[in-house]
């Protein structure tokens, strides 16, 4: 890393901590009920964290995956929803800077996206496919000029503050389930007919209600590469890598609140080891190895970063689909490690050490997109890829 | 039946496509007719089982299944280093 880059990164890890200590302030409300993280998103349009990844020469700063994570992992610490959001939204500017291929009018989005910090959502999930989204049963029509789609999305997390939308479909209608394309849409080129209501056990700021989506819109704003290669070389792998850097966050914020209640406790009784002390021990080598996971995952991608052979790899499918369950799994662990530590007053909420909030937002991590599904995947790649058993690579 | 013709038939037989195989080229894109991760990795058995091979880690990627033609080559160019070695 030389010198300039490095202190780009110090100045977006500043910038998030500031973003972040206004979501924290407003975290538990958001959660009590169950609204979008307005004034979180707010800081983070006003540190003019939105469009990092974007490239410089559309107007962006060029963050790597990681530095994206970073601010994830930050924002987690003091917002789950603030951080999810941000998460998903960065998940569809990746899909947009990386696949569409030149195009001009997604070069301008990029730009405007920069300039007014606009918000993007994603429909994918879909009535009738069971959850998975490699599959649509709506499909975009073309006329003449123009696409219109409607769109039956059992969610669109934060659809009704967004900007823009991205929507998955088949693309065209005599298309099969999974060759799909996915089109941006802005806000005054959709409407959404709410049908169902998202009011969850946690993670409940990210207002994942469901709509009826309906858009029209010039047909060149659907991406020009399909959206199998999007999901393959850089949905899934994003989304894994950005949703466990701000899960390792929450469970990051909750190893800090159950140190707090050890320390405060070796302070009243000098000389004697708290009983929560081991424990303490125990999560904080489990939170080292959801960071190393994480760490690794994002090195891994930022190797094969541009070469579409290795990111559409099984190794890396297979190595992404275990830092999602890996993380996703071992969060609960730890913040289960700390509310024993904290007892009652982690259990209370209002207090000083309470994970209520910390341990209902980690409970969707092995939700959001099942792990058994993915497992399920998994088992079915390791019936031919063949592990690396190397320890560095 | 050439090394085609067998692949035409086992993705026909494992692809799980919505299509019927014998509508499509030899350089049609399999992805786009609606082969899932899932068939291919079905598919990718069942040609190990057939030509007696093994697809090597490198092979493992969406490329080489985008079409029969890209599978064939495949096969072939495994085949071709099985028999050198």
């Amino acid at each position: 890393m030389n010198i300039a880059s490095k202190a780009d990164a110090i100045g977006l890890g500043e910038r998030a901590r500031r973003a972040a200590r206004v979501a924290g302030e407003f975290a538990d409300a958001v959660d009590r009920e169950g609204r979008f993280p307005r004034e979180g998103m707010e800081a983070v349009a006003a540190e003019r964290l939105m469009g990092i990844q974007v490239p410089a020469v559309h107007g962006g700063e060029g963050a790597t995956i990681s530095e994206v994570a970073e601010v994830c992992a930050i924002l987690g610490q003091a917002c789950a929803a603030t951080a999810m959001t941000y998460a998903m939204h960065q998940i569809q500017v990746a899909s947009i800077a990386g696949f569409s291929g030149g195009s001009a009018w997604h070069a301008g989005f990029l730009k405007r996206l920069c300039d007014e910090q606009l918000l993007i959502a994603s429909a994918t999930s879909e009535a009738g496919i069971g959850g998975n989204l490699r599959n649509s049963v709506c499909a975009i029509e073309t006329i003449g000029d123009t696409v219109r789609l409607e769109k039956d999305a059992t969610v669109i997390s934060y659809g009704a503050n967004a900007d823009a939308i991205l929507v998955t479909s088949r693309a065209h209608a005599d298309a099969a389930p999974s060759d799909q394309v996915s089109t941006l849409f802005l806000k005054d080129q959709y409407t959404l007919e709410h049908t169902r209501d998202w009011d969850t056990l946690g993670m409940r700021g990210t207002c994942s209600d469901g709509y009826v989506f309906r858009g029209e819109a010039p047909k060149e704003q659907v991406l020009p590469a399909p959206f199998a290669e999007i999901a393959a070389e850089s949905m899934l792998a994003v989304s894994h890598l950005l949703w466990g850097a701000l899960w390792y966050g929450i469970a990051a914020d909750a190893v800090a609140r159950a140190q707090g209640f050890v320390r405060a406790a070796a302070k009243r009784s000098p000389g004697t080891t708290p009983p929560g002390a081991l424990r303490l021990a125990e999560a904080s080598s489990l939170l080292q190895q959801v960071k190393g996971n994480v760490v690794a995952g994002l090195r891994q991608f930022e190797a094969a970063k541009g070469d579409a052979d290795r990111l559409s790899a099984m190794s890396f499918a297979v190595a992404m689909n275990n830092v999602k369950v890996g993380v996703s799994q071992t969060i609960l662990t730890i913040i289960n490690h700390c509310l024993l530590i904290n007892g009652i007053m982690g259990y209370k909420n209002g207090t000083p050490f309470s994970l209520g909030r910390h341990l209902r937002d980690a409970h969707s991590a092995q939700l959001m997109i099942s792990n058994d599904r993915i497992l399920g995947n998994t088992s079915t790649m390791l019936l031919v890829h063949k592990q690396d058993t190397s320890l560095i690579g | 039946m050439t090394t085609a013709e067998i692949i035409r038939d086992l993705v026909g037989k494992h692809g799980k496509l919505p299509v019927d195989v014998a509508t499509l080229g030899d350089d049609s894109d399999l992805y786009t007719a609606g082969l899932s991760s899932f068939a291919s990795v079905q598919l990718m058995l069942a040609l190990e089982e057939q030509f007696d091979i093994e697809f090597p880690e490198t092979m493992l990627k969406r490329a080489t299944f985008a079409s029969i033609r890209a599978i064939a080559d495949a096969v072939d160019s495994i085949v071709r280093d099985q028999a050198a070695a």
